[in-house]
């Protein structure tokens, strides 16, 4: 299978290391190179022992919000008959993200057993794979993978004779970003639009069909297998403390080597862009870096110089997020790169609450505005304040999704908010129209 | 309505995925699968869909108006879809959105009348490594360049 972009020597693969095999997709390529010594090795523990093998992994979900997904599953009630479920978010759409893509495209067999170990850890006999409608190779690439599982014996009755039954199905999106928050994908799920659900009751006690539910994005799934066959502790010194293993990231923008690699955990953030990424296009400066995904605060060239572990991201006043990195050189229009974002939260709210829907809006429409010529002074403080208005006044993360950008861009960039409004002459006049 | 045999044994396979009596979970999928066989979400299949799974063509409608994949009225035979969200954007995806708006003679979400063509401006298609991208119908296109792009429609004549 094709590979998108050239492997470094720098990297570090866990879950990448199946990637340019031949037929690396295949159950006999996975069996030949370690594949299902891990849920094996599950299948022989307790559900706690599972559960404690990946806490000690220090394992945090590679989607966005950085969980410890060990404790996720802790969450899921043990003491009930009721059928438990897991749900696979492959719903990828968090802007500057395309891991799961290939993850699912090169090793879907190393996704399956990590379902198996987490049916496992908690007890679950159904599973879904959430994957986004602009993925349509991939349903049927998994799609026949699975039907080639089944036949084998390595899903349906009696896994791999372990005596462990599990059934795993596809479920195709039809194109919402605002399926990637798990609740809302729940409801898509049941074939409803997506709009969140109010929580408590997190997914782990009320998920899928209101049954109990593990709900993880499609790179940390992929990192389990390892984590059983190996260790926790393994997987846990490849990075920093409580930030676990490698990931994914998907390096994008001005850059020479644009490219999805995998690192470990706490890898210095200029060192990953420079010596991994080959540095800047045509020997331009690096102005700015979104770290992990639109979603991300923005951080400036010479607040890049940290290690990129989830905790370390936080200290900083950005996320890790999804690993989607997009890297903006000297020549970037940041006013105008402020005003794309917000397009495509506007775009994406659901609609379900206002701030969200509304914020979204007039935040737009008052980016729009500046970019347009018409700006007002007054306006670039008001974007800030009515950004700042929007965090944790929502259902889910979205709306805080479309403030920090924002705030961050306005606070950074302000001198280029101001060229912009210093070219209308009715910049500081009272009359100037508010919509 | 009636189906090909094909989407008839997919549907039949699709409802068995959910658990007792919340077989609605089918819906987007069969929506999607459909689609792409009558060409668009028509109201006789939103009827249809709604009579299978026994809920209301309300309920269905909500659902279809809710998601961007889901259109009732036909694309083209080739649906251009061009992402100018960040990462495309910063490497000429706004740019290439403008040409194919030239070149076809459309502009968002608008089909040619002769009907081969329609375009769309999406949002992240998940091909950011490899900016700008774009997909026709279900095909991705990564590190597209304008003549690149040139290149591509040429050849969907």
């Amino acid at each position: 299978m094709k590979l998108y972009n050239a492997p470094s020597p720098l990297e570090t693969k866990v879950v990448s290391k199946r990637f340019g095999m031949e037929n690396s997709w295949k159950l006999d390529t996975y069996l030949a190179t370690g594949g299902f010594e891990g849920f094996k090795k599950a299948m022989a523990m307790s559900c706690d022992e599972v559960i404690n093998e990946v806490k000690s992994s220090s394992l945090r979900g590679r989607g966005g919000a950085g969980f410890p997904t060990g404790m996720k599953w802790g969450f899921v009630p043990r003491n009930t008959d009721a059928p438990k479920y897991v749900v696979v978010n492959a719903d990828e759409s968090e802007p500057g993200t395309c891991k799961d893509r290939l993850l699912m495209e090169h090793d879907p067999y190393l996704l399956i057993e990590g379902i198996l170990i987490a049916a496992k850890a908690v007890g679950a006999s159904k599973g879904w794979i959430y994957i986004r409608g602009e993925y349509r190779y991939l349903v049927d690439h998994i799609d026949a993978v699975l039907k080639e599982a089944y036949q084998r014996g390595y899903m349906g009755k009696n896994i791999a004779g372990t005596g462990f039954d599990f059934d795993l199905y596809t479920q195709i999106g039809a194109g919402a970003y605002e399926c990637g928050e798990e609740s809302a994908l729940l409801e898509s799920l049941e074939g409803k639009r997506g709009v969140p659900r109010i929580r408590p009751p997190f997914p782990a006690v009320s998920g899928a069909f209101q049954a109990p539910t593990v709900l993880n994005n499609v790179e940390t799934f992929c990192a389990v297998p390892d984590i059983l066959r190996n260790g926790g502790k393994w997987f846990a010194d490849l990075g920093t403390p409580k930030n676990g293993g490698t990931r994914m990231v998907c390096l994008a923008g001005h850059v020479n080597k644009p490219g999805v690699y995998e690192v470990p955990l706490g890898m210095n953030m200029m060192y990953f862009i420079n010596e991994i990424g080959g540095g800047m296009r045509g020997g331009k400066k690096m102005k700015a870096l979104i770290p992990g995904g639109s979603s991300c605060p923005l951080l400036r060239a010479d607040e890049c110089d940290i290690a990129m572990d989830y905790d370390s991201m936080a200290k900083a006043g950005t996320m890790l997020g999804s690993g989607g990195m997009m890297v903006m050189d000297e020549d970037t229009d940041m006013v105008k790169v402020a005003l794309r974002i917000m397009r495509f939260y506007k775009h994406e709210s659901c609609g379900w609450c206002i701030p969200c829907r509304e914020g979204t809006t007039w935040l737009q429409k008052m980016l729009a505005r500046i970019v347009d010529g018409n700006g007002a002074t007054r306006d670039i403080d008001l974007i800030g304040d009515l950004a700042k208005n929007m965090l944790g006044r929502t259902f889910c993360p979205l709306g805080d999704a479309a403030a920090m950008p924002t705030i961050s861009i306005v606070e950074k960039f302000r001198p280029e908010f101001e060229a912009y409004v210093a070219k209308n002459p009715f910049a500081s006049s009272e009359l100037v129209q508010v919509a | 309505m009636t189906f090909s045999p094909g989407l008839e044994a997919r549907f039949a396979d699709l409802l068995t995925h959910y658990p007792e009596g919340r077989h609605r979970g089918a819906l987007i999928p069969m929506l999607m699968y459909a689609q792409d066989e009558v060409g668009a979400v028509t109201p006789d299949l939103m009827a249809e869909l709604a009579a299978r799974l026994g809920i209301s063509v309300l309920q269905v409608d909500e659902v279809v108006g809710y998601y961007s994949m889901l259109h009732k009225k036909p694309q083209g035979k080739y649906h251009v879809q061009i992402c100018t969200n960040v990462a495309c954007m910063l490497l000429g995806g706004a740019e290439l959105y403008e040409q194919a708006c030239t070149r076809l003679g459309v502009g968002h979400k608008q089909t040619q009348a002769s009907g081969r063509f329609s375009l769309e401006e999406v949002e992240c298609i998940g091909a950011c490594s490899w900016a700008p991208a774009i997909q026709v119908n279900y095909d991705f296109h990564h590190d597209v360049t304008p003549a690149k792009l040139d290149e591509i429609l040429e050849g969907l004549q």
